[in-house]
């Protein structure tokens, strides 16, 4: 139950933030420019969206979920179950994004999941 | 050249930092909270004090620096590529992460366990062979 709990935090608030920076990023376009100082710009850019801000909030809520359960589970069982976030991912990027995700997308996503499940099953 | 071909030719190298930099951190953030100890309450000051311990721990700040260079790796990867396509493909990490759980921290990796990891790695495979970006570009830098 204590597990169910910290995975629900990292899966729904790790995700919903990396929604939120996804949507933050696409406003700001396509980088062309790597060099450090277009790099720093960048991540100026990127901190005066409110999405970048909203986005890191969900994302530091789920870090110190996933840190809590660190404290007394394996990484090697933690990480892949955490892996549930492709199918919430999905989702979220499709319906909160608008992105258009194609049928061999879904089984890969899909196939992910399978994996996820099989991790899970290991620790039982 | 290709725009799908240019794409690619950029998503690649930050997908292999991602690949690298994501599971080194959450192998020294495992390996400073197993030296912090376990969370036994629920209330609002234990909370507190956990993160003020967490925080304290040399391999907690090995771990943020490792994850910091993956998130910066991510959000320039999600200027251009689709967040359906990134978050499957950087899940490539999982075989990484499983090996150092394994040789680094010493954990047991069952076979069924192996299974579930080469079964996401195969998920990953077929996510890759799509294209990055389906969606139109809204603006550049």
């Amino acid at each position: 139950m204590r597990e169910a709990i910290f995975f629900f935090f990292i899966v729904l608030a790790g995700t919903g933030g990396e929604l939120c920076v996804s949507k933050a990023m696409k406003s700001i376009g396509e980088v062309h420019d790597f060099r450090p100082k277009a790099l720093f710009l960048f991540v100026i850019n990127s901190l005066r969206l409110p999405w970048m801000w909203l986005g890191v909030l969900l994302m530091s809520l789920g870090f110190f979920s996933l840190l809590g359960i660190l404290s007394f589970q394996e990484v090697s069982f933690v990480v892949p179950v955490s892996a549930l976030s492709y199918a919430a991912g999905a989702f979220g990027a499709k319906v909160f994004l608008g992105e258009r995700i194609s049928r061999n997308r879904w089984i890969g996503i899909a196939v992910v999941c399978v994996g996820v499940s099989i991790v899970w099953w290991s620790k039982r | 050249m290709t725009h799908t071909r240019r794409l690619q030719l950029k998503t690649i190298p930050l997908i292999l930092i991602s690949i690298v930099s994501g599971p080194l951190g959450n192998v020294f953030l495992g390996k400073g909270m197993k030296r912090v100890g376990a969370v036994t309450s629920a209330t609002t000051s234990e909370w507190f004090s956990f993160a003020v311990h967490a925080l304290t721990a040399g391999y907690v700040w090995l771990g943020i620096a490792c994850l910091l260079t993956f998130f910066i790796a991510h959000m320039l990867l999600l200027t251009w590529a689709d967040y359906s396509y990134v978050q499957p493909a950087t899940s490539l990490s999982y075989f990484f992460l499983t090996v150092l759980s394994y040789f680094v921290l010493g954990e047991t990796i069952s076979p069924l366990r192996w299974l579930g990891v080469s079964v996401i790695c195969l998920g990953v495979f077929i996510v890759g062979r799509t294209a990055p970006s389906t969606t139109p570009a809204s603006g550049a830098i």
